[in-house]
């Protein structure tokens, strides 16, 4: 017989710690949807998305039930449609949005994405439409998230795209200004974007992915933060063998339900994303993890080194739990998303410096941040480009997802409501790196030695 | 298959008696059970064998939820793999 220590260690992380399993997500290559005649294009796109992906939310309904674990979203990715845009050049890319989002609605996710371009090294045919239409494309979509991969460590950054991306930024949000800005919610720009990221609103199927794949993406900020405080006096060391343990236990839920899902959709198993991602749900959140290893408040000085643990040993005690480990693993700090990091940010211990500083150590980047509606875009290119650079100098994943909140200043506050939780107004430096945005190009990539 | 079946909540009279009544209606068969009462707190662990179950694992998992919110307990129907897969390597 099972421990029943360990059966209701279990009961008790769902029940009171918010254990869940984030995120199904089944990834499908559209490559074989590509022709020259749009329409011919998008109604392949609708129909194959409908055809694999028919089964996709029940089968997790029914893991869910069987299991007794709450699986919050399935989702859809799909092959950067920059990339099937391309063949059909005279027509706005914003048609095959359309199919996207008819065919998320059919099939019940809560989010289809790959709404993408890869441009870190130039634009190729089909980028620079889809860039264009972005915006008109989160306005008037519900389920629909795009990205766009504008630097990476062998590439560089491409300073062209940075430039635009701030404009683009921009106008999502001023198209979506009735609506507490919420298309730039849906619009991450990275460097380094893994191709097998399960979780929104970056995630797109890679080209070097297989034609369909099924990426689960975990979850429990909750659950680490209550093994923390069940385990007052350890040390440093401590607190880090702890993670780890918990983290393992997270990570072998994750792998069960993704080769489960795998099983029962007769679709490959690719990825465990071994994530802290936290909900605005009070109690589960990173920052109160951060706080409970001894921080007043998240943001204090001592933040980014315990971050940086965190963020390892989620890794080290997650890897040994699952067969593929991918996407973007690691613990996420979206600010509006999690509960701790609203608080941080309203009481003003947690400032835009000091998360960009933390984006160094852990996965992801500066996410859902509110930003002044009066921020100018060359400003946001500039936060962009900081960002990327230190994703491209530390070989790893940053993105940065801001939202200028329209109309409003700092203090104020955007509320999305769900997943995508509300938060303040952060403060913005106001001085200009206009110049430097502007003369465009490309940052060259970044020595791989002599590390310092 | 087999599933782990959790009780806990307030002591009272006929709730190992309920939770197998309904196991038995179903053909579910009770393999082994644990249980503690500490203070007025039940705490009881089935586990059940579900391969002759005459309805789906789902409705069996909904009728114990049921009996669970009838009685004011937390019931919880759960696949054995769950725990396996988390607390063994």
């Amino acid at each position: 017989m099972i421990n029943s220590h360990d059966i209701l260690e279990t009961i008790n992380m769902i029940d009171n710690e918010n254990l869940d399993v984030r995120t199904i997500t089944m990834g499908i290559s559209l490559l074989d949807c590509v022709d020259s005649d749009q329409k011919t294009a998008c109604d392949k796109v609708y129909d194959k998305i409908c055809r694999y992906a028919s089964n996709l939310v029940r089968t997790g309904e029914d893991i869910s039930k069987d299991y007794g674990i709450p699986i919050i979203n399935k989702r859809i990715s799909v092959t950067p449609i920059s990339m099937i845009a391309a063949a059909c050049p005279s027509k706005s890319p914003a048609h095959f949005a359309q199919a996207l989002d008819r065919a998320a609605k059919e099939v019940g996710v809560n989010f289809i994405g790959g709404y993408s371009a890869l441009v870190h090294k130039g634009f190729g045919p089909g980028d620079y439409a889809l860039i264009e239409s972005i915006p008109e494309v989160l306005s008037t979509t519900s389920f629909v998230c795009s990205s766009v991969n504008v630097g990476t460590t062998k590439a560089g950054i491409n300073m062209d795209a940075v430039g635009k991306m701030g404009r683009v930024i921009r106008e999502c949000a001023e198209k979506t200004a009735d609506r507490d800005c919420i298309g730039a919610a849906k619009l991450v720009v990275f460097c380094n974007a893994p191709e097998d990221n399960p979780f929104m609103a970056g995630a797109f199927h890679g080209p070097g992915e297989p034609d369909c794949v099924i990426n689960v993406g975990v979850s429990g900020p909750g659950v680490v933060r209550a093994a923390l405080a069940k385990a007052e006096d350890c040390d440093i060391t401590g607190i880090a063998d702890l993670i780890k343990k918990t983290a393992f236990k997270i990570t072998r839920m994750g792998q069960l339900v993704a080769q489960e899902a795998s099983r029962r959709l007769f679709v490959p198993f690719g990825i465990v994303d071994l994530s802290l991602a936290p909900t605005p749900a009070v109690g589960d959140s990173v920052a109160y993890i951060l706080e409970e290893m001894g921080l007043e408040a998240c943001g204090a000085h001592g933040t980014t080194a315990a971050l940086a643990l965190l963020n390892d040993a989620v890794k080290k005690g997650g890897i040994m739990a699952s067969s593929h480990v991918g996407g973007l693993s690691g613990a996420f700090i979206p600010v509006t998303e999690d509960a701790g990091m609203i608080e941080a940010a309203r009481r003003g211990s947690l400032t835009l410096n000091k998360l960009e500083a933390m984006t160094a150590v852990c996965s992801v980047g500066l996410d859902m941040i509110a930003i002044p509606g009066d921020t100018p875009a060359e400003v946001i290119s500039g936060i962009i480009a900081d960002e990327a650079a230190i994703g491209m100098v530390n070989s790893k994943t940053t993105a940065v997802r801001l939202i200028p909140a329209i109309g409003k200043q700092v203090g104020e506050e955007l509320n999305f409501g769900g997943l995508l939780g509300g938060g303040p107004v952060m403060e913005v430096n106001r001085y200009s790196p206009q110049r430097f945005i502007q003369r465009g190009g490309r940052i060259p990539a970044p020595l791989q030695s002599l590390k310092n | 298959m087999r599933a782990v079946i959790t009780v806990l909540g307030k002591d009272m009279v006929g709730i190992l008696a309920r939770v197998s009544t309904i196991c038995a209606e179903n053909q579910v068969n009770v393999i082994e059970v644990t249980q503690s009462v500490l203070q007025d707190m039940f705490a009881m662990i089935m586990m059940v064998d579900i391969s002759k179950s005459t309805i789906p694992f789902s409705d069996l998992a909904d009728r114990l939820t049921e009996l669970g919110t009838s009685m004011n307990l937390t019931i919880h129907t759960m696949h054995e793999d769950i725990f396996n897969s988390m607390h063994r390597i």
